[in-house]
């Protein structure tokens, strides 16, 4: 979501970067940083004159397309699954088409299929449970025409929940294959 | 005398003497008092362990022999509060009436020296209403060894008494678990049986799982798990070398030796599918068991070697099944309803102990290896993983409580004696080390 300030402030960034200062330390607190001025010094280079408003669009709002943040916050990298089943769900599958487009969008990314496992099940059957589930998503994305050469698999079996609570909620969360970045992404 | 060297690594390298002193030994006859170790509803014989005369180390030594002689559930150790004669002397005999009269059936004296640097424990096991001598034995260690020195008179007593061999002169490997869930430390752990000496052998780093015990060697075997995959480890604890079972393409976990200790089985997972292997120690050369498209895995080996029992979903739900150690004709095990992981064959050949799920909850179990005479020993929110002591006789596992840390508990094989094991931190899958030598 955007707002008239966030652009604002994107605008008077966009001002300051033209004037060859150092972005870093305002960039993380736009809203509230003033515009710093040169030091007069008659030895600075004199800065360039501001680019027109039009020549300067803001950066698109949220994160960078093609870096992980984009991945997450805009595809979704995560899956869930039923109780000891592997099978990818229906409600699964739009997601997973998602990632395929992004995928090929970006085709330098590499990545990794991370299978996980509730805690409803012993951790050695586990493990294979969660192979599979990464081998499903694998499998899927490949169908989907992501080249097999970029995604590696593994599980974790029930040692990575990422929900921490115990019952059916818990367990619903942490039966899941995450589609993690490994390499290739846009730094953000 | 017989020198014994310890198998103990690095720091902890002594020798061990133990001898029948000459005229203390009775002839190894069976105790008139016999503890059966079969049957569940079995009252614990009532034995006096009055501290050892020798100061403070006599009374921590008796100390060590009675909570070992307790937990074991056979025993009930008789308050020391209780006794009639005091300060025994190990060369004479105890005067029986005292301790008839407190109805202690068992007890045992003892004294402890040091003479040259070594700690020299003499004891002996009286049957208090047969007013017999049962065993007389003397035990010489390094002083700071006093630990072992109280384990293997608990396995003398409990030899003697009970006609099988202890496990208290024995070691504990397992995961030592540290953090919040999502982001736990699993580090690889040992300590005595009795929880005392808990060190760490790994660093954190990976995640730690399924160590177990060769039966022949002071060497484990257990799998590491990061993010890029799964190892299997060869670890000696003698000589601290640690080595890769080697690259299989595909993730390898759940390892076990086999009795002899010359081979390891364990699962292979490829393009989702996990199948069981066998590997050779000796010339690294695999074999591979199993090819069922389902999950194959869990496997462990009858004491014999001649079978392996595994786990396996080819029939729509995890069971049971048994194959000829080659892969040959497998058949399943397990029919009753309930979702069963985990098997491990005692190292009798008689028993195989498992992780059953039903109903909701987790339960240890033991079962003929036939399949027949399930019984359940346990039940919780999250039992798993049952590991046998070296005689057969109790199974340590893991239990979790909903949203809480797992914790190491013991059972025996009759369900009777179900308790935490003295350890106080999380830990999962404890495994037993065979007797010390």
């Amino acid at each position: 979501m955007v707002t008239n300030r966030t652009v604002g402030a994107a605008l008077r960034l966009a001002l300051v970067a033209a004037a060859a200062l150092s972005m870093s330390a305002c960039a993380t607190k736009p809203k509230y940083q003033p515009a710093p001025t040169p030091a007069p010094t008659p030895e600075a280079p004199r800065p360039a004159p501001p680019a027109p408003v039009e020549q300067a669009p803001a950066p698109p709002p949220g994160p960078m397309a093609g870096s992980e943040q984009d991945f997450v916050v805009n595809v979704g990298d995560r899956v869930y699954f039923d109780y000891d089943s592997y099978a990818v769900r229906s409600d699964a599958q739009p997601l997973l088409a998602a990632q395929a487009q992004w995928l090929k969008r970006y085709p330098a990314v590499q990545l990794r299929i991370e299978g996980n496992c509730d805690e409803r099940g012993t951790q050695e059957y586990n493990l294979a449970l969660g192979a599979r589930r990464a081998n499903s998503v694998r499998d899927y994305l490949v169908s989907q025409g992501v080249p097999a050469s970029r995604i590696s698999t593994v599980s974790f079996g029930k040692e990575k929940p990422i929900d921490a609570g115990s019952g059916d909620d818990a367990d619903q969360h942490n039966r899941n294959a995450h589609t993690a970045i490994v390499s290739g992404a846009r730094m953000r | 005398m017989k020198i014994l060297r310890s198998h103990f690594p690095r720091a902890l390298v002594l020798a061990l003497a133990c001898l029948l002193t000459v005229g203390l030994a009775a002839a190894p006859a069976r105790a008139e008092i016999e503890v059966n170790v079969n049957r569940g509803d079995v009252q614990p014989l009532p034995i006096a362990v009055p501290a050892f005369g020798g100061g403070q180390v006599g009374a921590d030594i008796v100390g060590v022999i009675s909570a070992n002689l307790q937990r074991s559930g056979l025993f009930r150790p008789v308050d020391p509060a209780s006794f009639i004669e005091k300060d025994l002397n190990t060369a004479l005999q105890p005067r029986f009436a005292d301790w008839k009269q407190i109805n202690a059936q068992a007890l045992i004296s003892g004294n402890v020296t040091v003479v040259g640097g070594q700690l020299k424990v003499q004891f002996r096991l009286w049957d208090v209403f047969a007013e017999k001598q049962l065993l007389g034995q003397e035990v010489t260690s390094s002083p700071e060894n006093w630990r072992r020195v109280a384990h293997k008179i608990s396995d003398a007593v409990y030899e003697q008494l009970t006609g099988e061999k202890g496990y208290f002169d024995t070691r504990v490997v397992f995961v030592a678990e540290s953090g919040a869930r999502g982001a736990k430390t699993k580090r690889l752990a040992i300590m005595d049986q009795d929880g005392a000496n808990p060190s760490y052998l790994t660093d954190g780093s990976a995640i730690i799982m399924t160590p177990r015990f060769s039966s022949t060697s002071q060497q484990i075997t257990y799998m590491a798990l990061k993010p890029e995959g799964s190892v299997i480890y060869l670890f000696n604890l003698e000589t601290g070398r640690r080595e890769s079972l080697g690259d299989f393409k595909g993730m390898v976990f759940a390892p076990r030796f086999s009795p002899d200790g010359d081979k390891v089985a364990f699962s292979v997972e490829r393009g989702g599918n996990s199948d069981i292997f066998v590997m050779d120690l000796h010339n690294h050369a695999a074999a591979r068991l199993t090819s069922d498209p389902s999950i194959d895995t869990s496997p462990s080996f009858s004491p014999d070697g001649s079978k392996i029992v595994f786990n396996s979903d080819r029939s729509g739900s995890p069971q049971l099944y048994i194959m000829g150690a080659d892969g040959s004709n497998p058949r399943r095990l397990t029919f009753q309803a309930g979702r069963y992981t985990t098997p491990v064959w005692s190292p009798t050949g008689e028993f195989i102990a498992f992780t059953k799920q039903t109903g909701g909850q987790f339960h240890i179990g033991v079962m003929r290896a036939d399949g027949t005479d399930e019984r359940i020993l346990t039940s919780s929110y999250l039992d798993e993983g049952p590991a046998w002591a070296p005689n057969g006789r109790v199974l340590l596992f893991s239990r979790q409580g909903p949203g809480g840390a797992s914790k190491l508990w013991s059972v025996d094989v009759t369900g009777r004696v179900l308790q935490p094991m003295a350890y106080p931190g999380a830990g999962s899958d404890p495994a037993w080390s065979p007797l010390l030598n």
